[in-house]
This record gives C-alpha cells, sequence and structure tokens, in this order.
C-alpha cells in the first residue's frame, strides 16, 4: 500500500517535471520489448521509442555480434505484424566500416531473422557526413529505426552531436541505436548504453558452433540502475532471446533487482 | 561547326608562339602548335631543343589530353544552347547539326556570329565551317584553302587528308595521283574500292553527302524542355533559382497532362561566356510535386564542392526531364494533410524521400539496397544496387527452422587473408591468425564444399575460373565465430593453399 502510494507521488512528481521542461511530451513514444523479459525489466519495461541508444563493440573482432545485436533491436522495434518494407531500417555506416567490417551480407542476416529487403544500407564517406544523414533520417517517421554505425573515435561525434541526434529522435519518434566500434564511451545523452560481445554458442551435433550468443552489458541507464550482465542467445524463429540452454561459463546475473526476476522469470518459462 | 584550336592564358606574354610538348620515342616533341609558332616554322613532331633553338622565347606547356578533353566537354554542354545535337568530334572538334535551329537566331550566319563572339571571349581561336553533313563540315573547317562557288566544288577541292583515312592509304592516294577529293570521287568506286579498301569508298561518299553516317550527341534530347532566356545575363545566383522554379512548375503542368511523374531531372545554367553547369538530380519515385523538386535542387547545390559561380551571368536556364514514368493523377490534398498518390507518398517524411535526398548529395552508389542473386559464389549472391533504383524491395529465401546462421553477417570482399595452422593440409583448422591476433578454434564445422562456376565457361574448363573453396564455420576460444575457407583442393588443385577470412557471424 504504501508503496503503491509512493510510486504514485513519483508519477505526480514525474508529471510535474516534465511539464517544467521544454514542453515536449517525453512519455509519449512508449517503448518496444528488448526480445528477454530480464532486459526488459532492466530498462524500465523496454527499449525506449524516439530515443538514441548507444551499442558499443567491446572488440573490433566483435563486429559481427555488436552490429547483429543493433539490428536485431531495429527488428523488434518493429511491431510483429509488420513486413520489412512498409517501414525499413535505415543502416548508416562509414567508407570506414566497410573496409575494417566487411560489407552487410544478405544471406546471413536473412539467417538472423533479418530481413535484408527491409533495410536501406547508406555508406558515407566521413562521420561528419555520417552524423548529417543521420539527423535527417531520425526526422523521417516512416522508418523504423536509424543505425548509425562509426568505427573509432571521431571528434565531431561529441556530446553536441549527441544531443542533437536525441533530439532529431524525438522530434519524429524515429528510435536511433548508435552503434560504436573501436571506441570508448564518453559522454553522451543516450537513454542506455550497452556493450556486446561474441559468447561462446551451445555446441550443436558434432562440436558445431550454435546459435548466436552474445555477452550484453548494460553499462549505463539514464533512469535506474546500470551495470548488469547477461548471457543470451538469439532465438531467430521466437524472434527472442533466451538464456543459454547449457553453458559451462559463469552467468553473471546480479543477486538481486530486476534482472533477476526476469532471469527467473525465462527460466521459469522455459523449464 | 567549330574547331577550337589552342587558348592561351590571359597574361601578357599571350602573343608569344606557344606549344605543347609530349615525351614521344624518348624525346620530348612538340605536340601541339599555336599560329604564331607555326608561322614561324615549327611544326608538331619537331623535338623541343631544335624548336628552343629556333625560337628561344617559345612558350612550353606539357601536352595534357585529359584536360583538353575535359574543356572540349564542357564546351559542348554549352553549345547546347543552340541545338540539342551537339557531338564531341574528339581531339579538337565539335559537331553541331543546327538543322531546324538556325531561325532561333536569325539565321545560320548570326548564329555562327554568336558562337564565335563566345568562344572568343574565353580566348579560343576558332575555325568553322558549315556543310551539309559532318563530314563535311568537319573537312571544311580543316583543310578549306580558297574560297569556292558552292560546297560540292569546296568538297572536290579538299586535298585526300580530309577524308580521313589511315596514314597508308592516304599515301597510296597520293602516290597514284589523286590528290584531292575531286580526283578520288572521279573514279570508278569498283577499282577504288579494290585498290585502297571499301573503307576509302565509304569515306568519299559521306563527305560528299551520298551517304549518311547519324550523328552521335553527347547527350539525347529530353522529351521534355523548357528554357528561359533573358536579354540582359543575370548575375545572381538566387535569381536564376527563382526561374528554375517557374520551369520546374510548367515542367510539372506538362508531366500532368501526360499523367508522367519525372524520375530524373536536369537542370542547366548557361553562363553568357559558353559554360554551362548541369545539375542533376534523381527520384526513386516518379515525382510530380514542385517544392520536392526544388529541395532536391537545392541540396545538389548545397553539395557541391564549388559552388555555381555566375560569372559574368546566366542569359539562359534550361530545364529537362530526361527519364518519366508514369504516374496516376493525384487528388488534392485536404488542408493541413498530406499529398498522397497511388504510389506511396511523396512528402518530407516518407522514405523515399530521405532517400532522394541522400541519392542527389553524396552520390547513386551511397545508398543501395540489398537483392539476392541466384549463384553459390558467396560474394556474388547479392548485389548492392542504388537505392533509387530498386524500388520494389526484392525477396529473400526464408532460413530453415531451427538451423544456426549458415552465412556470415558481414562478408570482406575481397577475402582478408589469414595464416592457419591445421591438423593436416586437407583437414579443419586448429588456430588461425588473422590482422596480428591469435585465434584457437574451439568449435568448427565443415568444410562446405564451393566449386567454381565451370559450366558458365566457354569450354567447360577449370582453368582461370578460381579454385574451389572449402568453408569451415569456426568459433574460436572467446565466442568469436568466423567464416573463412581454404582456396584450392590440396594435391589436386593447389600444393599450398592459402586460407581466408571471408566473413563474421553475430
Amino acid at each position: 500500500m504504501r508503496v503503491n502510494d509512493s510510486t504514485s507521488a513519483l508519477d505526480a512528481l514525474r508529471a510535474r517535471i516534465d511539464r517544467l521542461g521544454d514542453g515536449r511530451d517525453r512519455r509519449v513514444s512508449g517503448s518496444f520489448s528488448a526480445g528477454h523479459p530480464g532486459l526488459d525489466a532492466a530498462i524500465g519495461g523496454g527499449v525506449a521509442r524516439g530515443r538514441l541508444h548507444e551499442v558499443f563493440g567491446a572488440e573490433p573482432e566483435d563486429a559481427g555480434s555488436a552490429s547483429a545485436f543493433t539490428l536485431l533491436l531495429a527488428l523488434l522495434a518493429k511491431t510483429p505484424g509488420e513486413t520489412g518494407q512498409a517501414s525499413p531500417l535505415l543502416w548508416l555506416r562509414t567508407d570506414d566500416a566497410m573496409r575494417r567490417s566487411g560489407m552487410p551480407y544478405g544471406p546471413g542476416l536473412a539467417d538472423m531473422g533479418i530481413d535484408p529487403a527491409g533495410i536501406i544500407l547508406a555508406v558515407m564517406p566521413d562521420a561528419l557526413a555520417l552524423l548529417r544523414a543521420a539527423a535527417d533520417a531520425l526526422r523521417c517517421p516512416a522508418l523504423c529505426a536509424v543505425v548509425i554505425e562509426c568505427w573509432g573515435s571521431p571528434k565531431v561525434l561529441d556530446l553536441t552531436a549527441s544531443r542533437r541526434l536525441t533530439l532529431a529522435a524525438e522530434s519524429a519518434g524515429t528510435t536511433a541505436l548508435l552503434l560504436r566500434m573501436d571506441a570508448q564511451p564518453s559522454p553522451s545523452t543516450a537513454e542506455t548504453r550497452w556493450r556486446i560481445a561474441a559468447a561462446p554458442s551451445a555446441p550443436l551435433a558434432a562440436n558445431a558452433p550454435g546459435h548466436s550468443s552474445f555477452d550484453i552489458d548494460l553499462l549505463r541507464r539514464r533512469a535506474g540502475p546500470d551495470g548488469l550482465a547477461w548471457r543470451l542467445e538469439w532465438k531467430r524463429d521466437q524472434r527472442c532471446f533466451v538464456e543459454p540452454p547449457l553453458s559451462g561459463a559463469v552467468v553473471p546475473v546480479p543477486a538481486a533487482g530486476p534482472a533477476a526476476d526476469g532471469g527467473a522469470l525465462a527460466l521459469g518459462a522455459a523449464g | 561547326m567549330a574547331e577550337p584550336l589552342r587558348w592561351a592564358p590571359p597574361d601578357d606574354t599571350r602573343d608569344l608562339p606557344t606549344a605543347t610538348v609530349e615525351k614521344i620515342r624518348g624525346a620530348m616533341r612538340l605536340s601541339t602548335v599555336d599560329t604564331d609558332a607555326l608561322t614561324l616554322g615549327l611544326l608538331p613532331g619537331m623535338t623541343l631543343a631544335d624548336a628552343r633553338a629556333r625560337i628561344p622565347e617559345l612558350r612550353v606547356f606539357d601536352c595534357d589530353p585529359h584536360a583538353d578533353q575535359d574543356w572540349l566537354e564542357r564546351l559542348c554542354d554549352g553549345a547546347r544552347r543552340y541545338t540539342p545535337m551537339a557531338a564531341l568530334d574528339p581531339p579538337h572538334g565539335l559537331v553541331l547539326d543546327i538543322t531546324g535551329c538556325a531561325h532561333l537566331f536569325g539565321g545560320e550566319s548570326e548564329l555562327v556570329d554568336d558562337a564565335l563572339d563566345r568562344l572568343a571571349h574565353s580566348g579560343m581561336r576558332v575555325r568553322h565551317a558549315l556543310g551539309s553533313t559532318p563530314e563535311a563540315a568537319h573537312a571544311l573547317a580543316r583543310f578549306a584553302a580558297a574560297p569556292a562557288p558552292d560546297e560540292a566544288s569546296a568538297l572536290r577541292r579538299l586535298p585526300v587528308a580530309a577524308l580521313r583515312l589511315e596514314e597508308e592509304s592516304e599515301l597510296a592516294l597520293r602516290r597514284a595521283g589523286l590528290k584531292t577529293v575531286g580526283d578520288v570521287a572521279s573514279r570508278p568506286t569498283a577499282t577504288l574500292a579494290a585498290r585502297f579498301g571499301a573503307g576509302a569508298v565509304d569515306a568519299v561518299h559521306r563527305l560528299l553527302g551520298k551517304a549518311a553516317k547519324p550523328l552521335d550527341p553527347r547527350q539525347v534530347a529530353a522529351a521534355i524542355s523548357l528554357e528561359r532566356r533573358f536579354p540582359e545575363p543575370v548575375a545572381r545566383t538566387a535569381y536564376a533559382l527563382a526561374v528554375l522554379k517557374e520551369l520546374v512548375i510548367e515542367a510539372v503542368g506538362k508531366l500532368g497532362e501526360r499523367g508522367q511523374g519525372g524520375r530524373r531531372f536536369t537542370a542547366t545554367f548557361f553562363r553568357s561566356d559558353g559554360m554551362a553547369f548541369p545539375l542533376r538530380v534523381e527520384t526513386s519515385l516518379p515525382v510530380r510535386n514542385p517544392p520536392a523538386i526544388m529541395r532536391l535542387f537545392r541540396e545538389r547545390i548545397d553539395s557541391l564542392s564549388d559552388p555555381i559561380d555566375p560569372g559574368f551571368g546566366f542569359d539562359l536556364v534550361r530545364l529537362s526531364v530526361p527519364v518519366a514514368e508514369a504516374l496516376g493523377p493525384t487528388q488534392l490534398a485536404l488542408k493541413g494533410g498530406e499529398e498522397r498518390n497511388t504510389q506511396g507518398r511523396i512528402g518530407e517524411g516518407s522514405v523515399s524521400g530521405l532517400v532522394d535526398a541522400i541519392n542527389t548529395r553524396t552520390g547513386r552508389r551511397r545508398i543501395l539496397r540489398l537483392s539476392p542473386c541466384d549463384t553459390h559464389i558467396p560474394e556474388q549472391t547479392q548485389l548492392a544496387l542504388p537505392a533509387v533504383e530498386a524500388r520494389t524491395p526484392a525477396v529473400w529465401d526464408a532460413p530453415e527452422v531451427g538451423e544456426p546462421p549458415l552465412r556470415p553477417v558481414h562478408l570482406f570482399d575481397p577475402p582478408q587473408s589469414i595464416e592457419v595452422i591445421a591438423g593436416v593440409p586437407e583437414g579443419p583448422p586448429v588456430q588461425f591468425r588473422w590482422r596480428r591476433s591469435l585465434h584457437q578454434v574451439s568449435r568448427y564445422e565443415g568444410p562446405e564444399r564451393i566449386a567454381p562456376e565451370w559450366w558458365k565457361a566457354p569450354d567447360g574448363a577449370l582453368e582461370g575460373h578460381g579454385l574451389t573453396r572449402d568453408y569451415y564455420r569456426v568459433e574460436d576460444a572467446r565466442g568469436r565465430r568466423f567464416w573463412i575457407f581454404r582456396n584450392g583442393l590440396f594435391g589436386a588443385e593447389t600444393k599450398n593453399p592459402n586460407w581466408f577470412v571471408h566473413g563474421l557471424f553475430a
């Protein structure tokens, strides 16, 4: 009873603070599920639409995993019944990214459950053109999400640039996913910040590499606890992440907090 | 029809004899000379040392054929103000088909005067001739010496060099005593063909107008082309753009009458000094919306590395629609609503609008859509097409239920070379070094053997068609998944097969 009182008081205060701001309603765009109850719980019910989210690749060799995770988030941003063609995803890259991590490969994307026909790929000459195109693209409400892939730490990608992206994303409600490879986190206005690395997969018959697995770290969250970590496997056919069925490695699930509940819930559902 | 001979830089040394040089057969030789140098006795082909010895004050420049070609192309674009049929006649000429265009300028001689005037202003020395065929004009501009009563007799007086034959045939004609075109034309064609080849007969016929060869214009005339001429040159770009906007509205009206929408638009700003600035924009859907078209033009101007320089002013603005496609009539938008048509929205917020804007700003090779291609060769199974062209999204095969990803999400093209240690030469990899870091293979699947497409080789031969590749899906100790292959079958195709990493899995 007490708890409910305090949450309603908190909501009222939040609403009041929002009214004090620039007058824009920041809660209107809603959120979408990140494909796993534990992830959703840790970030307040889902990935916020119309915001900037940062995904860092742990190392340059993790380029495949980091970009796949980002694209999967973009895939989940689509409402399930929607086809890829109706609201495509714009993937902005630079020439540098093409050189360092290769060309996006349609058959492989289709294998992940991402329809390559729903992807528009834009390859910009440099980071400045990339950010400019990103700001334009985020103002286009017909896109489901904009993935902005940036290698290294260019000078132009500073707090101001990140603020611009956030404002552009808010103006049309398009989700911005900033994929940073070979870079260290720097101050930004991102709603959430993730670090993605490839994780050993659950082997199939004859010790063959199995389904795509990710080590997911929630490095930062604007309104809530951070520092949580998961090891999850992507289930293409169910369009969701699950805990790997059997893993020798330690899964660093925190003892307390929303992630623990979500994880338990998922395990309960699986078992 | 004009032949720009040489141009001289505008400084106080412009009266000095000038030549360009290039290295021919190990010596610096004059490749072109101007009229001053010609009167002083210099000829193309002379060595630079000889020329310098004779004329010490000779100004010499390096020969730059690419710059010459570029300049000629720009002149050709500028000449499109007179006629849509403007063709290059390399290395030094332009051919304009002014049939039906001369009256717009008050007659043939007025048109010629106007063209010569403009070219003279940009420092060109020009020889020109009018002829009833392109070949006749070409020959008269270069070889006509004395005035003649009519074109036919002028042509007959020309030297055989005007036939543009190969050097040997020309020499043979002269040795046979046939010095002029008239001499050659008076011979029976059968003997001419037997002795000097069919080419000689063709050349004579074309020169004398008995056979026609169509002109190959630099740009094909568009179906819709509108222009606005100014009595006085306009020096302000903003005004020229306002005029362009009027033209766009006019063109959209014409497109509407035809039930079409434009896919490509070209605006050309002709400067009074004869230069022309073409701006091209392209849309992914047929458009009949003036603000959208103007937005693309502005985007294009913003992305130019050097802004449009009006110089002494523009005196002609032309808008053409080279590519138009069917587009149904549009419903008038309700107040506050967005314009819609049967083929999707075209407006500020639509995907096609965004694609067009990025396409205009950065070029068509930079905004792409992936499209599948029916082949087994991994790097050829997808095509990256410009998004403005790939309008109907491709259909990709759905993966098999329950299978892990069998193809990587990133593909390296070309594949990246790696050092591999394998247990046996034809066996799976145990560890490999890629980008200076060592990866221990903990899991692998393979090989998946992909053979070169021998059935596409003309004689079914495998040689020269690449090697058979053995692909492995491998996972290293830290969980990174790679797609690597061994190029060539050990023993059968190669002694020491190389390994490559071809892709990264998620």
